[in-house]
């Protein structure tokens, strides 16, 4: 199959669903509060891009978002770095690891919102959290699925623990480190976007809410629209970013969510 | 036998440890009491809200919203990733779509819902259930993808037809798929469940938690977050203990 051709044949099935909602929407005649054609939807996208508020939305999203990520994946890293490094360290902290890591990340935005208020420390801090676990189990088996016969190399070589990180199991380990990392982005924006619907006033989150409370649908659309786009366009980039840098190891496992 | 003993003393230590660290931070006041009590204050909240309180009864509301949620999720995910998963075509056709309604944040549909069914429990369940449905559903297709070729020749050469086709080739053999999807479904729903609750008012932990935080009643806050967090570590452990058993018998 080509590539334009499995492009047409994916955008078939979205492409005759917006027209036949768009062709429904004008046959009943309607006036909505609560619906808008996908037209209208596009032309409330333009003029959200127009007056830079569609911008300056994305940027408050993805500025928490990027910091919370960084911060609890650099922590979720580090932390799985030691217990799959050390196994008296594993030992001592999984029981403790798997009764804080089903806390569902949602349940500290009150706590988040008490301790911070509004704003970006208090949607960085949930975000952190919610990426610091999948990154440690990620991170962690990935360091205990570095072949031995390198770690022993390691040893031979009398690495002390920061070398053996930084020159033997870190590059080892880096097409799944890779993929974990995709799989965290992808919680950072769901988990900001949430924080910013439930209540911190910022980002595209809080602008669909605010569309739905004052009763502008086409715009509600246009912003959830926009939501999805950046939520897939970013895995399907981070997707061609795995391929394009380890396509030749042939380990990459694009499994987990194409 | 002993081995296992010391791994899980080992475990217990590791717990006690932590509960010394948050015993002492809150002991020596590091922390303002009314961002992290101590483990004592809120122990005392957790029992007097079980015994004399409303929290167990909230927190069964919250478990029942998820439980519901998840299993419309999860009927609706198998059956249309089956009707999707028999036909190539329909696949080829409809990945695409489903792979960004995927992408999509869940509570990114909660405006929407609102709009469309108003600030009821049938909104908060709409919206688990729709947010809900992917994991199950494209693992669904994914299962029916796999099947063995050959089987799908022996279902050809024993003329089945597509219903028995699904029952008795395509749903055996994705089994192992849809058990990891739905575990995802079900943590999709406990966090779907819980922002339900706070932004339409349910009953429920969700709405409990936000309102001890807004009085500023920590210890309440606290014992709603750990029950929230034994709720999610009893759903997804036993799912994967159905899950073990089931691929063993496989």
């Amino acid at each position: 199959m080509t590539r334009a051709g499995s492009l047409a044949r994916s955008l078939v099935v979205p492409v005759s669903a917006l027209l036949l909602f768009e062709v429904w929407f004008h046959a009943t005649g309607r006036i909505s509060d609560t619906l808008a054609p996908p037209s209208a939807a596009a032309a409330a996208w333009l003029v959200a891009l127009a007056d830079g508020s569609l911008m300056r939305a994305t940027a408050e999203t993805f500025g928490a978002m990027i910091l919370g990520l960084a911060i609890g994946a650099g922590l979720g890293l580090l932390a799985g770095l030691a217990v799959g490094f050390s196994r008296r360290a594993n030992s001592f902290s999984f029981l403790a690891i798997e009764m804080l890591r089903p806390i569902p990340s949602v349940a500290l935005l009150p706590l988040a919102l008490m301790i911070f208020g509004f704003g970006y420390k208090m949607e960085v801090f949930v975000v952190a959290f919610a990426c610091f676990w999948p990154f440690l189990i990620l991170s962690q088996n990935a360091v205990r699925q570095v072949e031995p016969r390198l770690i022993e190399v390691a040893r031979m070589l009398r690495f002390g623990p920061v070398d053996t990180a930084a020159k033997i199991v870190l590059p080892a380990a880096a097409p799944r480190l890779l993929t974990a990392f995709r799989l965290a982005t992808g919680i950072a924006l769901v988990v900001a976007v949430t924080c910013e619907i439930a209540s911190n006033p910022q980002g595209l989150g809080h602008a669909l809410m605010l569309s739905q409370e004052t009763l502008r649908p086409a715009r509600m659309f246009a912003f959830l629209l926009w939501v999805g786009l950046i939520g897939w366009g970013l895995n399907t980039a981070l997707i061609a970013l795995e391929r394009w840098l380890f396509s030749h190891r042939g380990d990459v496992d694009t499994s987990v969510a194409t | 036998m002993n081995g296992r003993l010391s791994v899980m003393a080992r475990g217990l230590t590791g717990v006690a440890l932590v509960g010394l660290i948050w015993h002492a931070v809150t002991a020596y006041g590091l922390v303002p009491r009314a961002f992290l009590p101590s483990p004592q204050t809120t122990w005392n909240a957790l029992v007097r809200g079980l015994t004399v309180g409303t929290m167990g009864d909230q927190m069964l509301g919250t478990v029942l919203r998820m439980l519901q949620g998840w299993l419309l999720a999860s009927l609706i995910g198998i059956a249309l990733g089956s009707l999707i998963g028999i036909s190539p075509l329909a696949r080829a056709y409809l990945r695409p779509t489903l792979g960004f309604l995927r992408a999509l944040p869940a509570s990114a549909t909660i405006p929407v819902a609102i709009a469309l069914v108003g600030l009821s429990p049938s909104m908060v369940l709409g919206v688990i259930a729709f947010g809900a449905l992917w994991p199950t559903l494209l693992a669904t297709v994914q299962g029916f993808a796999l099947v063995e070729p050959r089987l799908v020749e022996v279902s050809r050469a024993l003329r089945l037809s597509r219903l028995d086709f699904v029952w008795k080739i395509g749903l055996p053999n994705a089994v192992p798929d849809i058990l990891t999807g739905m575990r995802l479904s079900l943590t999709v729903s406990l966090i779907l469940a819980v922002i339900g609750e706070m932004l339409a008012a349910q009953e429920g932990l969700g709405r409990l938690i936000l309102l001890a935080a807004r009085s500023f009643r920590a210890p309440d806050l606290y014992a709603g977050i750990i029950l929230l967090g034994v709720i999610g570590a009893v759903s997804s452990y036993a799912l994967l203990l159905v899950e073990r058993r089931i691929v063993r018998w496989k």
